[in-house]
């Protein structure tokens, strides 16, 4: 039997941005957006995976009333570490600088964005950053807690306190390039056709993110500098020994750190809106509604700071204000809320990794934003602040939701990024253990928040030990469930099938282009006709089926 | 672990107030929550990919159901930030009647004196059904004074005084936390609340160990610090009289007034020329170093005793 073997196909694949230049220095020197976005992809995972390691210490050690696996400073560390690390290097540049890096120009039909080498140095400096935290891990650490509050951070603490404010100061920057970048490229550089109106929700969040970050970072740059000039030169700002006020600092912190939540959450509301319209098929309900929404976010966020201080010893008068506008800030995000659940209706919904992510995050935002409430009730907030019950609210505001869209967005975007598709079953299967592991990892602290567990403690009462055990346990499964995807979306990346253009069959610029797009993202500069989200309608009374 | 408990003992009246708006906060929010997850549940089940259902006419947009779905959640949250409005400025307004008891927090231990010359380490002893207000300050760091089974909590700040009061309503022990991260030993700056009945408490302050009160340990440090050189019971002394002075209000030299309160006494004796009383020369040393913060608050009681009766 004579075999012909068939003929070795030498085709070149088509040139995209990963194969159209090779090497180290293509990387590490590149301009394009979308190879950005993937040395942010790399780092952030990283310092996702550092963060996780110490928040892994901190629910071990507390499994037992008794301080026993490490010492009471290292515990300190170890909490003041994965504060740092999750929110400075992970959860703020998270969705911004890698999907929103990658994805921006591509849906707003841009070759990149705005200012490609800006975007380049944001990484370095954000690298800069990193290694300043790198290097007080290796120095002996930091235990002023994330929230570095004086006068215990700028006079009393033995820790590297100036390296780690540092190392958030040069992060900070990093986060002002891109929001630069994105504000600029958002207004300059729209195909035709893609008025503001037409643009996905996505975009505008982030727009709405790079306007807050603008606004609050220069600040938490101040304030960080003047914390290392009263611990170096000893001029008195926040320490009353000095002559300062130690309230000012956390008026000045929490100026810019309860924006920042929204710097953190707002961008994961774009990628929901974008999640949910491709996997019920049709447009978003109140478009506009979501988008001024983001707005009106972006700016009452900025008048709540003093919710944080209502046992500090400000004005009983100053709180009420605070608590008030506080409440008000509650409608914007439950009208998101309430949109993206009328957009289920009469859609065609298919349950896959992503969408289960979205509704994921749905579920544990609106668990999230509700316990707020409690924290925004002053008389309420007296009791529970500083307790395992604002621990949990902010997890689920800020892991439960930030992390879950942030998850649903890299299975979405998956395919365009990478050109492969991963396996839906094991997809399906993180998304449902880390919901189920993120739920009992953090709603037994809400009930051993209320009876008065206080955070930051090495050692506590034998009575809280059962909620700590099944926190702890939840917190294993939660661990799981953020590696398993690691194993798959690698192996996706060598012996995947192809992606091919537009898998998903979802609306939007990004899928009209190439799966891996190609070095200028569009082979013409596209012209934009429609609506977003404009998914075929079902003609009146047709009943379809949407298989 | 034999504690076990899902809900924290009430042993305060605020305990009860604070304790309402959170069970109609928790109502609230279950009903918001359950009312999402039915909606998306019964949608994402009708309406999954594989059934034949109308899907006609689907909406985009409705004013009126935007309107609805802000406006109603915006009048909820009025109505509950008014109600808490008002508890937050009962815990943040004690009583005129209150017993009065100093408290000053160092890294890692509460150091607590009574008013009558009791002092205790990580350990406060209070009477039932009568409120009690703590005046506090702290050494170094920020710290926190909480009893969860009183739903009170207030930071204990350097460079200033804070106030925190509640009435106890049961016999009992009762957890004492600091709140607010201070340092290593964060977890071990913890005591206990001692709720007592009345007449207990008067044995217990009248008990061995009481030695000088407050009052009489202040006028012992006026003494030995010479204060009496220049604060003279009468006309012409280099310093102020300080007869009569707590709670009223004096011209201050350059403009302005200042009402003498513990804060003003306190800042006088550590930081002389922040202040100065309207007709005298800043001439007075700053005793920060020599005079402890404990030493302080029995130097103002001491002052506020000069004041009584008058």
């Amino acid at each position: 039997m004579t075999v012909s073997s068939p003929p070795v196909k030498l085709e070149k694949p088509p040139q995209n941005y990963l194969n159209w230049a090779f090497g180290i220095k293509s990387w590490l020197l590149t301009t394009d957006h979308k190879r950005i976005a993937i040395l942010y992809l790399i780092t952030v995972t990283l310092f996702f995976a550092l963060g996780g390691l110490a928040a892994s210490l901190v629910r071990f050690e507390l499994i037992t009333p008794q301080g026993d696996l490490m010492s009471a400073d290292n515990y300190n560390k170890s909490f003041t570490l994965h504060g740092m690390l999750m929110v400075f290097f992970f959860l703020i540049p998270g969705i911004p600088a890698v999907m929103g890096n990658f994805l921006i120009p591509l849906m707003i039909g841009a070759k990149d964005l705005a200012f490609p080498r800006l975007n380049l140095a944001s990484w370095y400096v954000f690298m800069v950053g990193g290694l300043f935290t790198m290097t007080v891990i290796v120095v002996g650490g930091v235990d002023t807690g994330w929230t570095f509050y004086t006068p215990y951070s700028s006079t009393y603490s033995n820790g590297a306190v100036i390296l780690a404010a540092l190392g958030i100061f040069a992060a900070g920057f990093a986060s002002i390039f891109t929001a630069i970048n994105f504000v600029v490229t958002i207004h300059k550089m729209r195909a035709p056709g893609l008025t503001w109106f037409r643009l996905p929700l996505f975009v505008w969040a982030h727009y709405a993110t790079s306007i807050i970050i603008l606004l609050g970072t220069p600040v938490l740059a101040i304030t960080i500098l003047m914390v290392g000039i009263e611990r170096m030169f000893k001029i008195g700002i926040f320490d009353p020994a000095l002559g300062g006020d130690p309230l000012l600092f956390q008026h000045l912190f929490w100026f810019y750190s309860h924006p920042a939540v929204y710097i953190m959450v707002l961008p994961s509301m774009g990628v929901i809106s974008e999640l949910i319209t491709a996997f019920t098929r049709r447009r978003i309900f109140g478009y506009k509604a979501i988008a001024l929404s983001s707005l009106a976010i972006a700016l009452l966020g900025f008048l709540v700071w003093g919710h944080h201080m209502f046992v500090s010893g400000q004005s009983v008068y100053a709180g009420l204000v605070f608590s008030a506008i506080t409440f008000m800030v509650a409608i914007p995000s439950a009208i998101k809320v309430f949109n993206w659940t009328a957009t289920l209706f009469k859609g065609t919904i298919s349950f896959t990794t992503p969408m289960l992510y979205a509704l994921g995050f749905i579920g544990l935002f609106t668990i999230g934003g509700l316990t707020g409430l409690f924290l925004g009730a002053a008389a309420v907030d007296v009791h529970v602040t500083d307790t395992y019950f604002v621990v949990a609210h902010f997890h689920y505001v800020m892991v439960g939701a930030t992390i879950m869209a942030y998850m649903g967005a890299i299975h979405f975007w998956w395919p365009k990024i990478t050109g492969k598709l991963y396996n839906e079953g094991w997809g399906i299967s993180s998304a449902i253990i880390i919901f189920v592991g993120f739920n009992l990892t953090f709603m037994p602290q809400f009930i051993m928040g209320y009876l008065g567990m206080p955070r930051r403690y090495y050692a506590y009462p034998d009575e809280f030990q059962i909620y700590h055990i099944a926190s702890s346990a939840g917190a294993a499964i939660l661990a799981f469930g953020y590696v398993l995807p690691l194993f798959y979306l690698l192996y996706s990346l060598f012996f995947g099938p192809k992606a091919g253009d537009n898998p998903w069959n979802a609306k939007g610029l990004e899928w009209t282009t190439a799966s891996p797009p190609p070095h200028e993202n569009f082979e013409e500069t596209p012209i934009v006709t429609e609506e977003a989200y404009a998914y075929p309608v079902p003609q009146k009374a047709e009943v379809t089926s949407g298989a | 672990m034999e504690n076990f408990s899902f809900f924290p003992e009430q042993a305060s009246t605020m305990a009860t107030q604070i304790d309402a708006i959170y069970f109609v906060l928790v109502g609230l929010s279950v009903i918001f929550a359950v009312g999402i997850a039915v909606a998306v549940i019964v949608f994402g089940i009708r309406y999954r990919k594989s059934t034949s259902v109308d899907r006609s006419n689907p909406l985009h947009e409705s004013m009126k159901l935007e309107f609805a779905w802000s406006f109603i959640p915006f009048l909820m949250a009025m109505g509950i930030f008014t109600w808490s409005a008002f508890v937050y400025y009962n815990i943040n307004t004690p009583p005129t009647d209150a017993v009065e008891i100093y408290v000053v927090g160092k890294q890692w231990m509460w150091q607590i004196q009574h008013p009558l010359g009791k002092a205790e380490l990580n350990e406060l002893h209070v009477p039932i059904n009568q409120p009690v207000k703590l005046i506090m300050s702290s050494q170094d760091v920020i710290h926190s004074f909480f009893v969860p089974a009183f739903r009170v909590k207030q930071d204990v700040l350097p460079g200033r005084y804070t106030t925190l009061w509640f009435e106890a309503t049961k016999v009992g022990e009762y957890h004492l936390f600091c709140a607010e991260y201070c340092g290593t030993e964060h977890s071990k700056m913890t005591g206990k609340v001692i709720a007592m009945e009345p007449q207990d408490y008067q044995n217990w302050l009248s008990g061995g160990g009481g030695g000088e009160s407050m009052v009489e340990a202040g006028a012992r440090l006026f003494q030995d610090n010479g204060c009496a050189s220049c604060h003279i019971d009468g006309e012409g002394g280099r310093g102020p009289n300080l007869h009569g002075i707590f709670g009223t209000e004096v011209a201050l030299e350059g403009g302005g007034t200042a009402v003498v309160d513990e804060a003003y006494l306190r800042e006088s004796i550590y930081e002389p020329g922040a202040k100065v009383v309207a007709g005298y020369a800043p001439i007075m040393p700053s005793y920060q170093g020599s005079i402890s913060e404990g030493g302080v608050l029995q130097l103002v009681a001491y002052i506020k005793s000069l004041s009584e009766g008058q």
